[in-house]
């Protein structure tokens, strides 16, 4: 299980926030295949968001295949994201703070390196397609908190 | 359309007078049932004479306000309806499980179960004078007698005013929570607009007893831009003559800067200018600042 925190003044929408720290958790095996996230109700509950924004960011996950909602049972993690190849000891990381060295040797500064990095990612992972449009759920009954009916 | 199930309050030309004037007039909206609508207005607008309205406390003076599509006050209508007062007003004689038995008493359809448990969640006694509670407990049992009468529709006039940072947080858990557990539809009132962007998903905004904004508030953030650049030293706004002055909802020029919001407009200024989707908060306090009259209604006062 995990514990969400929502930073107000980051400007970031509070879905992907959300989002992103189920990823850092799966990155960091906080969360696990077979975890269970804790229901809209108990996010909310804790973090005083609507629980759209919960189910919303839930719906994102699942459409990048990172969980799934089993129907009467909440929503569990599918696969994890941990990266043996990018942990502390690995040779990439060695390999990256060699070039982080030379970099600021050679006179750059923080804001130089990270706007490279950036740039040197973009070319290499482009960006993916937005997120389809969320639509809330009408809910008119209670129960069901992880499936949602369209509202036309 | 008096019984849409996907509307929880609807307000058809909506006005009421009082003898100092009109506290709301010619308003109509449709506010979603389901949905977190944020109330927003200075003080004066009409946002409590709305809530009077919705629970029956007052009548129209003219138009027509629906509950669920029944008139407020009927019983059908008090049936599906909670409403938290500003002043949370709770006997402070009683004690919290007599206030409780109180709750259950008044109303047929109670959950006592829920009721209590939010109390306890709390680790408030039940054998506390409601007298002696703190304000964040007190707002916790006026927040289980709400929720123990099982709205469809729950009313919360500023319902954090007065509470402390942690308070607040966790009395808006709670309130996030039943919307969660029952898809309660919620009407809450608040002047901190920082506190309503997370949790609303809906607003509404009076001033001078007039609806200025009604909408889904992501829509309204995507149809809203904020535009920044050099001004326009040849008009009195310092916007350049081909916006739409229509789309404008305020302008400020400080120095040689122009900065402003626009809405629905299909002005593309090009790449010196900074064009940004506003935030809720941004965008409603660019509303409650300007001063553009809402249609003509101060025309007939």
């Amino acid at each position: 299980m995990i514990a969400f925190r929502i930073d107000r003044r980051s400007g970031v929408a509070t879905y992907l926030q959300l989002a992103h720290q189920v990823r850092q958790a799966l990155r960091l095996g906080v969360l696990e295949p077979g975890d269970r996230l804790p229901t809209a109700k108990e996010v909310v509950e804790a973090i005083a968001v609507n629980p759209n924004t919960v189910l919303r960011a839930y719906r994102e996950l699942e459409r990048e295949g990172l969980v799934e909602p089993r129907p009467g049972q909440g929503t569990f993690v599918r696969r994890s994201l941990a990266q043996p190849a990018a942990a502390a000891d690995s040779p990439l990381r060695a390999e990256a703070a060699a070039w982080v060295g030379r970099a600021r040797a050679a006179g750059l500064e923080r804001e130089d390196v990270a706007a490279l990095a950036a740039s040197v990612l973009d070319d290499a992972f482009p960006l993916p397609d937005p997120p389809p449009p969320f639509i809330p759920a009408q809910k008119q009954k209670p129960e069901h908190t992880h499936t949602q009916e369209e509202d036309t | 359309m008096t019984d849409d199930p996907t509307t929880a309050l609807r307000a058809t030309r909506l006005g009421r007078r009082f003898r100092g004037g009109w506290a709301l007039r010619d308003c109509d909206f449709a506010l979603p049932a389901g949905r977190i609508t944020a109330l927003v207005g200075p003080n004066g607008a009409g946002k409590s004479t709305l809530f009077h309205l919705a629970t029956g406390l007052l009548r129209p003076t003219s138009g027509d306000l629906r509950v669920f599509g029944a008139e407020p006050g009927s019983q059908a209508a008090r049936d599906r309806t909670a409403f938290l007062a500003q002043d949370k007003p709770l006997y402070p004689r009683f004690t919290v499980d007599e206030t409780l038995r109180f709750g259950r008493e008044l109303n047929g359809d109670w959950d006592h179960a829920s009721a209590e448990r939010i109390v306890r969640a709390g680790n408030i006694p039940l054998d506390a004078r409601v007298g002696a509670l703190s304000p964040g407990q007190a707002t916790r049992v006026a927040l289980a007698l709400a929720f123990g009468k099982r709205p469809d529709l729950l009313l919360l006039d500023e319902p954090l005013a007065d509470l402390d940072p942690l308070v607040r947080i966790e009395a808006m858990g709670l309130v996030m929570a039943e919307v969660a557990d029952r898809g309660t539809t919620v009407v809450m009132s608040s002047h901190v607009l920082s506190e309503l962007e997370n949790a609303c998903d809906h607003v509404l905004l009076l001033k001078q007893g007039a609806v200025r904004l009604d909408g889904d508030t992501q829509r309204l953030c995507d149809t809203h831009v904020r535009v920044t650049g050099l001004a326009d030293p040849a008009t009195d706004d310092g916007l350049p003559p081909d916006v739409d002055r229509a789309t404008v909802v305020e302008a400020a020029v400080t120095g040689r800067q122009v900065h402003a919001l626009l809405r629905h407009s299909d002005w593309s200024p090009a790449e010196p200018w900074i064009v940004e989707n506003p935030s809720l908060e941004d965008l409603l306090l660019a509303y409650l600042r300007s001063d553009q009259p809402a249609e003509a209604a101060g025309a007939a006062a």
